[in-house]
């Protein structure tokens, strides 16, 4: 069995000092190790922006793709070989903005796929412009009299299309970070992580203080259940979407993979593809 | 005694004028004719005129006839817009309902108003008024009732002996009604015999897909649209037997960064689109050209731009295909033109993506996609899957940790070799941005050059090892004219040439399959032995011409013939135009 070193390379990460990313590529490894994966059968794909080089910092195999295109590639490393463990990353504009369309359908799809959205409310590579998930009122260089639209809530988002694992953290969090990330592997179907990930560069509103300050853990919130989806939205929208831990989980539903009409068990990658004569003569005699 | 014949059926969409059309076809098709078929349809369901056009003949033939025998109309709006097209001593078979009315200026044909609803409704259901009408066209053909039997329970049985029967009595009543009107079958409409043989009758897209399941594709992501949603619904009905998928995607981004995802972890996978979606694909095809991952696209041209004119045809995608996705990579643009080399030509698309590791982009256009030919039936001896340099089911050499596996080895031929994730000592990342041979982000400038090379270099072998990247009927060693075009209007270019052959004037024909990167030196060599060039395409800037003229020169005699109204050319506006053109040279027709 590996150990977390197994799953650490030799790449310097281009994170600033101080950045959230480190600890989440942290937890990363130390979860892989923890659930018991080898690297060669760990793909993480990431998207673009600062947050989208981690597939590149984990020995592993990576795929760094395009603007918001992560979880439509880690779907299709899924498809072709669902031996493999896929977990896809990015940040929350990758995810929540020019990727939006992807992340709503494959929380739909319910794919056996990690998805860590490293969330710190800011275009950082491109020098701090707002983002879907910034705050009404936030000034950025896009928005200097300050954001006049509405904010992202990816916790209720994915509740309301059918999310089967939800759960949000803190970067800082690293024990906690990492055992949502061990049960998000060990969930059959898509499991959405969404972390407070702080930007100590251009944002100097959701620092470590303030979400220490502000979040509220679920399981210091008496009675709650993560099986119960109402109470999950409900508890949301109190906390202004500022809850952290496993916050729903249905453990009912299959994921796409076993609802496929004939799908194997053994990876298509993996499956000898030369059709016999007999079945092609068979394809072609619809056609006489 | 004919040889040939042009049968169409028309009325309004959703009334069954595709099966009528369907039924009519299998039934010559079994006979042993070959058949060409086009489908005049528009963007609805419901309502609006629609046709189906088949000709029939006992020699092999690629396209739709200048003019008509026999049209079959369900409501008056058909005759309007059709009759015109009948020869000479024509027939239109007309539902008694309607009150049909021959409009003015027609040349003399022959009417029969046949009560095909009436019929329909005596055996119970007005939606066999198609069935009815198939025995009137027999009656005239002499085709006897008894010959649908096969293809009638083949279609029924599943649904009981008295649906067979009631579709027969159908086809029966429509042939004694107008047996009865004629007193016979007429003589002038009777086919020769063809002779019995084997053989397929599909559309080009089912014959891409038949052609990547046979290629061992077994995963497509894909969005629905026109002209290419059939290989999907192929894909769907077959993949499940063979343990593989369809996933209709949120959108043809999704589609497509699904498919390349998918041949990273090594499954044989494509998705198919037209013009909208392709244009929505762009970034990932370049996405595919750094990283060095396999994929395979099927672009179904229809009329562009933007959402353009979907049920209809154009050749307008070709700069787009070649040129699109920004920055440089290497990518491979094949146009079959053929059922034949649909078939074929997927099969090596896959080849290709994999041994080049590269975006394959199989571009068709509507009639290809969707006309039905009668072909040969596919030789499965000549289907070859080739992986090139992927090393997989082999034990890679044992390795440090932190020594990576060169995923962007620079190589002589510029192909590196590939490992699929599962292999133990293969662990590697691949970037869209610019990296070095381990696949770690890098924007030295001796390494760029170096790799952006390496993945140019590809193309040489592209070019190299490309089997038939000119289908020539090139006769003459100093021909008057030689014509070329791509994808559909093989047949009807090469019925236009047979006309011009006969008046004396030597043509040689060409029609391009690898489009990119481009045959200069067989092309060259044609275009080096005719007086003259005419390339004919459907797309109102030239797309295929200016290719021609930026790879082989000769640009004084390079000459275009563009129809971009959204129809099939015909045989005689080829034949006219490249006449013009022999005899006077382009000054004349601009100046005319």
């Amino acid at each position: 069995m590996a150990t977390m070193k197994e799953f650490r390379n030799n790449v310097k990460p281009n994170w600033c000092p101080g950045c959230g990313d480190f600890s989440i590529q942290a937890a990363i490894q130390r979860a892989a190790a923890n659930v018991g994966l080898e690297p060669e059968n760990l793909a993480v794909v990431s998207g673009i922006g600062c947050s989208g080089r981690i597939s590149g910092y984990i020995n592993c195999y990576g795929f760094h793709g395009i603007h918001g295109r992560s979880l439509p590639i880690a779907q299709g490393v899924k498809m072709a070989n669902r031996e493999l463990t896929v977990i896809a990353a990015g940040g929350d504009g990758d995810g929540f903005a020019i990727g939006m369309g992807h992340t709503v359908h494959a929380i739909r799809r319910n794919m056996n796929i990690t998805y860590i959205v490293m969330d710190n409310q800011i275009y950082g590579l491109t020098k701090g412009q707002t983002s879907p998930r910034s705050a009404t009122g936030f000034v950025t260089k896009s928005t200097p009299a300050g954001s006049i639209e509405s904010s992202i809530s990816p916790v209720e988002l994915a509740l309301s299309v059918g999310a089967t694992f939800v759960a949000q953290s803190f970067s800082s969090d690293l024990k906690g970070l990492t055992e949502l990330i061990e049960k998000g592997i060990q969930h059959e179907g898509f499991s959405l992580i969404n972390v407070f990930s702080p930007c100590v560069t251009y944002n100097k509103v959701n620092t470590y203080d303030w979400f220490k300050e502000n979040i509220v853990p679920v399981d210091t919130i008496e009675g709650y259940d993560p099986h119960d989806r109402i109470k999950a939205m409900s508890t949301s929208m109190q906390h202004k979407g500022l809850i952290t831990g496993l916050i729903y989980q249905n453990t009912e539903q299959k994921p796409y993979e076993a609802l496929v009409n004939g799908f194997k068990e053994e990876g298509l990658a993996n499956q000898d593809i030369r059709l016999s004569e007999e079945d092609f003569e068979k394809l072609v005699k619809e056609f006489a | 005694m004919i040889s040939q014949l042009s049968w169409k059926v028309g009325g309004q969409q959703g009334e069954g004028i595709e099966s009528t059309g369907e039924i009519f076809s299998m039934a010559m098709n079994r006979m042993g004719y070959h058949l060409y078929s086009y489908r005049h349809f528009s963007s609805r369901i419901k309502g609006g005129h629609t046709n189906n056009k088949i000709r029939v003949s006992t020699t092999p033939m690629r396209a739709i006839s200048d003019d008509l025998d026999i049209l079959v109309a369900f409501d008056q709006e058909t005759i309007d817009f059709n009759a015109h097209e009948l020869r000479e001593g024509g027939i239109i078979i007309a539902d008694a309902k309607f009150n049909p009315k021959l409009p003015d200026g027609l040349k003399p044909v022959r009417f029969f108003t046949v009560p095909l609803t009436e019929i329909a409704d005596e055996l119970g259901t007005s939606l066999m008024k198609n069935m009815v009408s198939i025995g009137a066209s027999s009656a005239i053909l002499g085709i006897s009732v008894e010959s649908y039997r096969p293809i009638v329970e083949d279609m029924f049985l599943r649904k009981g002996e008295k649906v067979v029967e009631k579709n027969m009595d159908a086809i029966r009543r429509g042939f004694d009604f107008v047996n009865e009107l004629t007193g016979g079958q007429l003589p002038e409409f009777q086919m020769e015999k063809a002779d019995p043989q084997k053989q397929l009758f599909l559309i080009g897209n089912d014959a891409i897909a038949l052609g990547a399941v046979a290629a061992g594709c077994r995963f497509m992501p894909a969005y629905p649209i026109t002209p290419a949603s059939e290989v999907m619904e192929y894909l769907i009905k077959k993949l499940p037997k063979l343990g593989g998928t369809v996933i209709q995607t949120e959108d043809e981004i999704a589609a497509v960064t699904m498919a390349i995802g998918a041949n990273f972890a090594g499954a044989r996978s494509l998705t198919a689109s037209a013009g909208p979606g392709l244009s929505l694909m762009m970034e990932a095809i370049g996405l595919a050209g750094i990283t060095e991952q396999p994929v395979v696209i099927v672009n179904t041209q229809r009329g562009g731009p933007s959402t353009g004119m979907p049920t209809k045809i154009e050749q307008s995608d070709v700069n787009a295909m070649i040129y699109g996705t920004h920055g440089d990579i290497p990518k491979v643009v094949i146009a079959p033109s053929t059922v034949e080399e649909c078939f074929y030509d997927a099969v090596e698309a896959f080849n290709i993506a994999e041994e080049y590791q590269l975006p394959v982009i199989l571009m068709t256009d509507l009639t290809l996609s969707l006309g039905k030919q009668t072909v040969t039936p596919f030789d499965y001896s000549k289907v070859e899957i080739r992986r090139g340099k992927l090393l997989a089911g082999q034990e890679l050499p044992e390795k440090e940790q932190n020594d990576l596996f060169k995923r962007y080895e620079v190589t002589e031929d510029g192909v590196s070799p590939r490992v699929i994730p599962g292999q133990k000592y293969g662990l590697h990342h691949v970037t869209g941005v610019e990296h070095d041979q381990t696949g770690r982000p890098s924007e030295n400038a001796a390494n760029r050059i170096q790799q952006m090379d390496k993945r140019m270099r590809k193309m040489e072998g592209v070019l190299k090892n490309f089997k038939g990247a000119v289908t020539a009927d090139a006769p003459h060693a100093d021909a008057d004219v030689l014509v070329v075009g791509i994808n559909s209007t093989i047949g009807t270019i090469q019925e236009a040439k047979g006309r011009l052959e006969q008046e004396g004037i030597k043509v040689n024909h060409a029609q391009i399959r690898l489009l990119h990167p481009f045959p200069t030196e067989e092309i060259k060599a044609l275009v080096d032995k005719a007086k003259k060039v005419v390339v004919v395409e459907h797309n109102i800037q030239a797309q295929v011409t200016n290719l021609l003229k930026q790879h082989v020169g000769n640009a004084e005699k390079i000459e275009s013939v563009l129809k971009y109204d959204g129809n099939p050319f015909l045989p005689k506006e080829i034949y006219a135009e490249v006449k013009e053109l022999v005899k006077h040279g382009d000054y004349e027709r601009v100046s005319k």
